[in-house]
């Protein structure tokens, strides 16, 4: 279990911090914060091992090219933030089965990954269409006073709650 | 170049921030859409905030030009609704599941291998949405302070107020 004496932060310092790195981000490189393009540049980048000309003739591909920018680098960075906040402070911990999931749907490690896979599939389609993620909505919109940046993180919340209700609830 | 490292630099702090405020493990962001743990909510509402008030006073001052993603009311909300049945089946959103991973949550590797299948996906079918959903209520570059006709700080102000009862209300709920 992770909750005996877990040495976080309060989530409101850790927040109003980050909003702090919003500014900095968007005064020195003149970035706003976001996570899903670079997911389809990535994808774009894998897809191009296999068939050059497929990516080269997609409409989407074109508008979001397989190259590597600010976002790739910087939800590479997030990986590596968390990996040296975690391995500091001991909270790092090798875990395939969260502790809530495993209550409500078992321990087993390939139940869970096939769920998240799915999962991982249908909230990025979702994120395409909406046209982002709660980063670039929620801290890269909204932050902005963005009429869509509202609408989406609604949306995410709304969806996302419902969802999760039906799903815990106990047949 | 330095943009390259710019993004690194951002990320990092990001990422650490994210692990610090415990905001990028499953259970903290399923717990929230179960209305049970609110951590990520005060989390994300506290950096939007002070993210908004900041960056505003760029926008005013001409140093870094605002980037408004678009309204189109019909993607927003029907995208808005498919990604959260994705993130309640997940529990991780794009840039969590990156800090979940470096945390050591191994799960949230097949949650990336899935969105980046997502993001192959909707390119596959771009070019039917975009003739389709993407021409449904679409709005352009809007904010909120244009929608209404009101100064930005009022409605920075609305926000602000908003989320300190929000945040005042969680508390005393204990969430």
């Amino acid at each position: 279990m992770d909750n005996k004496e877990d040495k976080g932060w309060s989530p409101y310092l850790a927040g109003a911090l980050t909003g702090v790195v919003i500014i900095l981000s968007a005064g020195i490189a003149g970035q706003y914060f976001g996570a899903s393009t670079c997911f389809v540049r990535i994808a774009g980048f894998i897809e191009q091992i296999f068939s050059g000309e497929h990516v080269v003739s997609s409409e989407y591909f074109s508008r979001i090219a397989p190259y590597v920018d600010w976002q790739v680098m910087m939800v590479l960075g997030i990986l590596i933030g968390a990996f040296i906040s975690s391995i500091t402070d001991g909270s790092f911990q090798i875990k395939a089965v969260p502790d809530m999931w495993a209550e409500r749907f078992g321990p087993s490690p390939l139940k869970r990954g096939f769920f998240a896979f799915i999962g991982g599939i249908i909230l990025m389609f979702g994120a395409r269409l909406a046209g982002g993620c709660p980063s670039g909505y929620g801290l890269g919109a909204l932050v902005q006073l963005a009429v869509s940046g509202l609408i989406v993180v609604g949306c995410f919340f709304a969806g996302g709650i419902a969802f999760a209700n039906i799903i815990y609830r106990r047949g | 170049m330095s943009t390259l490292i710019n993004g690194l630099i951002t990320g990092a702090l990001f990422g650490f921030l994210l692990q610090k405020g415990r905001a990028v493990r499953y259970d903290k962001q399923v717990g929230a859409l179960r209305l049970k743990d609110m951590t990520i909510v005060k989390f994300f509402f506290s950096a939007i905030l002070t993210g908004m008030v900041g960056v505003t006073v760029l926008h005013k001052l001409g140093i870094s030009p605002p980037l408004i993603l678009p309204t189109n009311i019909g993607a927003n909300i029907i995208g808005g609704l498919i990604f959260g049945l994705g993130w309640a089946i997940t529990g991780y959103c794009p840039g969590t599941s990156l800090g979940a991973l470096g945390e050591g949550r191994t799960d949230a590797l097949w949650g990336i291998m899935g969105m980046l299948v997502g993001a192959a996906l909707f390119a596959e079918l771009f070019p039917v949405i975009n003739e389709t959903i993407l021409t449904w209520g679409k709005e352009g570059s809007i904010t909120l302070p244009q929608l209404f006709g009101i100064n930005d700080w009022l409605v920075i102000s609305i926000f602000v107020a908003g989320g300190l009862v929000l945040f005042y209300w969680l508390e005393k709920k204990g969430l």
